[in-house]
C-alpha cells in the first residue's frame, strides 16, 4: 500500500543525535506534550506523524528551543544534543539554533532580496570571508533547495514576490545555507506541487548523508518515502516510535494502525 | 418655544413608531405574511417623520434671525439708515436688540423703541408659527407613513436607505468643511498678494509686519519676507525631531522587544500620560525649567544665550513628540509578522540581529510614516512656541538664538484689533497657507509610505 522507504529495509543503527527523556510541554495550563521519550539518530530522517493538534510542531520546536519565544510555554524534562542538555543554563540558544536549523509550516521569507534571504544566515555566522565565497554558498544552497534554476536570473528581486511553493523552497535553501547539523522541517511540502515536493524529498534524502533530519508531515506516503524512523503522536503522547517500515506495515499500537489506515484524525 | 417644537417632534416620532408597529402587528395577527419585520415599519415612520422635520426646525431657527432683522430694517422710518457704514448699522441694530431684551441705556429715540416692540412681537409670532408648522408637518408625515403599512411594503429597505443617506450626509460634512476652510484661506491669501508681491513674500529675508494702521502713525514701513519665519520653524522642528526620533524609536524597540511585562506595564501608561499633557503645560515647562537651565549652562560656558532660545522650545516639543513616534514605531514593529522574527531566530540570529536586520527594515516604512506625521505636527505646533520661542524674526539657524515661527507670527498678527483689510492681518493667512501646503505635502508623503507598507503584509 505504501512505497517502501528508501533505505528503511536495512535497520542500520546510527549514533543518537538528539535524545529526549520525559519531555513535558505546557502552554499555560494546557498540557501539550506528555512524557515523550525519543531518540533521533544522526544521518537519519525521522518523521513525526499524527492528527492535527497532537503536538508535533510543539515537540519539534523544543528541539531548537524555539518555544523560548512563546511566553506562556514551559518545557520540562531532558533534551540532549550530542549528549549535552540543550536546556542547561550554559547553553546559548542562539548557538544551538545555528546547529539545529528549522523550516516552518508557512513560508516566511524576509522582505529582502532572494540573495539576501539566503545570505542572511551565513553572514551573521561569518561563514564567508569574501563576496565570491558568499555567492558560492548562496548558489549551493539555492541548488539544494531545488529553486536555483527558477531564481538565478532574479536574485536581487524580493523573496516575498515568489509564489508560495517557491517561497517555501527559498526558506529551505535559507535553512540549509547555514549548514546545520540537524534540520527540523515542519510540514515543508504543504504548499508545494508534486514536482517541487519530489525535489524537496530528494533534497531530504541527500541531506541525510550528512545531517539528521526531522520532518513533520500529514502525508503518510511522504513519511513512508523519505523517513527511516517514524514517530506517531496522539493527543500529546508519543504512541509509537520505530522503523518506518515496521510502523507502516506492522504497527504495534492499535491507535497507530487506525491512524495510518485513516480511521483517526 | 423652540424646545416645545423639539418636544412635539419627539412625541411625533414615538407616536408614528407605535402606530406603524401596531398596524403591522395587526396585519400579522390577521394571518398575512409581512415582507419586513414589525419594527422596521415603526422605524420607517419614525425616520420619515424625524429627518425632514428636524431639518425644517433647524433651518427655521437659522433663518429667522436674518429675516426678522431685514423686516425691522425695512420698517424703520425712511432715511434713518441712509449714508451709514456697516459698523454703524450694526450698532443701531444691536441697540434695538438690547432694548427688546429689556436692557435700556439712557433715553433712546422713539423710533428705536418702536422697532424694539416690533422685534418682540415678530419673534413671538415666529416661534408660534414654528410650533404650528411643526405640528402640521409631523401630523402629515405620520399619516403618510401610516398608509404605507402593507404586507408587501419593503420597510426594511426604506429604513436602510434613509440610514445610508444620513451616513452619506455625515461623511460629506467633513468634505464641505475642508473645502470651506481651504477656500477661505485661499481667498484671504489672494487678497494679501494683491497688496504684497508674491516674490517679496516668498523670498524676502526680512519680516517686520508692524505697519502703520493710520496715516499719522509713525512706524516702520513693514516687510513681509517669510524666509526668516520659515527658517525659525525649521530650526525648532529640527531640534524637536533630533530629540524625538531617537528617544521615541529606542523606547519603542525596548518596550516591544526587551522590556519585561512588568516594566512595560509601568512605562506604557507613562508614555500615554505624556501624550495627554496639554501643550500649554509643555510651554510652562519650557519657560520655567528648560530655558533657565540652558541659560545658566550657557553662562557657565561663557556663551551669550538669549532668554528665549529655539533650543528650549525645540527640546520641549521633542519631548511632546516622543510618545507619538514611539507609539507609531510600536505599531509598525507589532505589524511585522511573528513568523519573520521566528525565521530569523531559527537561523541562529541573536535578538539584536533579528531586530536590526529583519524587524526594523520591515517596519521602516511605518516608522518613517510616523516620523513624517510627527514633523508636520512639529511644524504646526503653536502653544509651546508661542510661550517659549521669541517674537523677532531673525535669519539664523543657530538654535541658541531666539527665533520665531510661522505659527507664532500668525498668532501675534491676529491678536488685538483685527480689521481684515490691512496687509498686516492678511499676512497671517498667507503664512497659514504656507503652513497648510507644507503639512499637506508631508502628510501625503507619510500616508503614501504607510499605505505602501501595509500592502506588503496584507
Ligand atoms: N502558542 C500556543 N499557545 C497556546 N497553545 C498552543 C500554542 N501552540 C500550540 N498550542 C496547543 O498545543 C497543542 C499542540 O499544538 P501543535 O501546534 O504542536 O499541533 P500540531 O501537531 O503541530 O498540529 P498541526 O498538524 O495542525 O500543525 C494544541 O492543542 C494547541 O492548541
Ligand atoms: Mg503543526
Amino acid at each position: 500500500m505504501y512505497d517502501t522507504p528508501a533505505s528503511g529495509k536495512t535497520a542500520v543503527t546510527n549514533e543518537v543525535k538528539i535524545a529526549a527523556r520525559k519531555v513535558n510541554v505546557f502552554y499555560g495550563d494546557t498540557h501539550a506534550i506528555k512524557d515523550v521519550d525519543v531518540e533521533i539518530e544522526d544521518k537519519t530522517v525521522t518523521a513525526f506523524i499524527g492528527p492535527s493538534g497532537c503536538g508535533k510542531s510543539t515537540f519539534l520546536r523544543c528541539l531548537n528551543r524555539m518555544n523560548d519565544t512563546i511566553d506562556i510555554c514551559r518545557v520540562e524534562g531532558l533534551i540532549a544534543l550530542d549528549g549535552e542538555d540543550i536546556y542547561a543554563p550554559s547553553i546559548d540558544p542562539v548557538q544551538l539554533r545555528a546547529k539545529v536549523g528549522m523550516v516552518f509550516q508557512k513560508p516566511n521569507p524576509f522582505p529582502k532580496s532572494i540573495y539576501e534571504n539566503v545570505a542572511y544566515g551565513p553572514k551573521i555566522h561569518g561563514m564567508a570571508r569574501t563576496r565570491a565565497e558568499l555567492d558560492e554558498i548562496v548558489e549551493r544552497a539555492l541548488r539544494r533547495g531545488a529553486i536555483w534554476d527558477e531564481v538565478k536570473d532574479r536574485l536581487q528581486e524580493p523573496g516575498t514576490g515568489l509564489s508560495g511553493g517557491q517561497q517555501q523552497r527559498l526558506c529551505i535553501a535559507r535553512a540549509v545555507a547555514t549548514e546545520p547539523e540537524v534540520l527540523l522541517m515542519d510540514e515543508p511540502c504543504s504548499a508545494l506541487d508534486p514536482i517541487a515536493t519530489a525535489q524537496v524529498e530528494e533534497l531530504i534524502d541527500e541531506l541525510r548523508e550528512q545531517y539528521s533530519v526531522v520532518i513533520v508531515t500529514h502525508s503518510m506516503q511522504q513519511a513512508a518515502r523519505v523517513s527511516q524512523k517514524t514517530a506517531f503522536f496522539h493527543l500529546g503522547n508519543l504512541v509509537e516510535f520505530g522503523e518506518t517500515g515496521q510502523i507502516f506495515t506492522n504497527p504495534h499500537d492499535p491507535r497507530t494502525e487506525s491512524y495510518i489506515t485513516g480511521r483517526i484524525g | 418655544m423652540t424646545l416645545f417644537a423639539f418636544l412635539i417632534l419627539f412625541a411625533a416620532v414615538v407616536i408614528g413608531y407605535i402606530l406603524n408597529l401596531r398596524a403591522a402587528r395587526a396585519i400579522r395577527a390577521g394571518g398575512t405574511k409581512l415582507h419586513s419585520l414589525d419594527g422596521f415599519h415603526g422605524g420607517f415612520s419614525a425616520l420619515v417623520t424625524l429627518v425632514p422635520t428636524f431639518f425644517f426646525i433647524i433651518l427655521w431657527l437659522m433663518l429667522q434671525g436674518t429675516v426678522i432683522e431685514s423686516m425691522i430694517k425695512a420698517g424703520l422710518p425712511d432715511g434713518t439708515l441712509d449714508g451709514l457704514g456697516t459698523g454703524q448699522v450694526q450698532l443701531i441694530m444691536s441697540e434695538i436688540r438690547s432694548i427688546a431684551g429689556g436692557r435700556i441705556f439712557g433715553t433712546p429715540e422713539d423710533w428705536k423703541l418702536e422697532a424694539a416692540e416690533r422685534l418682540v412681537s415678530l419673534r413671538s409670532t415666529s416661534s408660534l408659527l414654528l410650533v404650528v408648522l411643526t405640528i402640521a408637518l409631523t401630523a402629515g408625515l405620520i399619516l403618510l407613513t401610516r398608509k404605507t403599512v402593507r404586507a408587501e411594503f419593503r420597510a426594511r429597505q426604506g429604513v436602510e436607505r434613509i440610514v445610508l443617506g444620513l451616513m452619506v450626509g455625515c461623511a460629506t460634512v467633513a468634505i464641505f468643511v475642508t473645502i470651506g476652510i481651504v477656500g477661505s484661506l485661499v481667498f484671504e491669501t489672494y487678497r494679501f498678494f494683491e497688496m504684497v508681491p508674491f516674490t517679496d513674500f516668498l523670498f524676502g529675508t526680512s519680516w517686520e509686519p508692524q505697519i502703520p494702521l493710520r496715516e499719522d502713525q509713525i512706524a516702520a514701513k513693514g516687510a513681509f519676507g517669510m524666509l526668516p519665519v520659515f527658517l525659525g520653524t525649521m530650526v525648532i522642528a529640527t531640534v524637536a525631531m533630533v530629540i524625538a526620533v531617537p528617544i521615541g524609536l529606542f523606547s519603542a524597540i525596548y518596550l516591544h522587544e526587551f522590556a519585561s511585562p512588568k516594566i512595560r506595564a509601568v512605562i506604557k501608561p507613562v508614555l500615554e500620560i505624556l501624550a495627554g499633557v496639554p501643550t500649554v503645560v509643555y510651554g510652562f515647562f519650557a519657560i520655567l525649567v528648560i530655558a533657565p537651565a540652558i541659560r545658566s549652562f550657557g553662562t557657565d560656558l561663557g556663551l551669550p544665550i538669549a532668554p528665549n532660545t529655539a533650543l528650549a522650545a525645540g527640546l520641549v516639543m521633542g519631548i511632546m513628540l516622543v510618545p507619538f513616534i514611539s507609539s507609531f514605531a510600536d505599531d509598525a514593529l507589532a505589524a511585522v509578522p511573528r513568523s519573520l522574527r521566528d525565521g530569523s531566530l531559527a537561523l541562529g540570529a541573536t535578538q539584536a540581529e533579528t531586530i536590526s536586520k529583519v524587524l526594523f527594515p520591515a517596519a521602516i516604512p511605518g516608522i518613517v510614516g510616523g516620523i513624517l506625521l510627527a514633523v508636520s505636527r512639529a511644524i504646526g505646533e503653536t502653544m509651546i512656541v508661542v510661550m517659549a520661542a521669541g517674537l523677532i524674526a531673525k535669519m539664523t539657524i543657530n538654535p541658541l538664538d531666539s527665533v520665531t515661527t510661522v505659527t507664532v507670527q500668525i498668532v501675534t498678527l491676529l491678536i488685538g484689533d483685527t480689521a481684515f483689510d490691512s496687509p498686516k492681518t492678511l499676512a497671517a493667512f498667507a503664512l497659514g497657507m504656507v503652513l497648510f501646503v507644507m503639512t499637506l505635502i508631508i502628510n501625503i508623503f507619510a500616508l503614501r509610505i504607510v499605505r505602501k507598507y501595509r500592502e506588503i503584509y496584507d
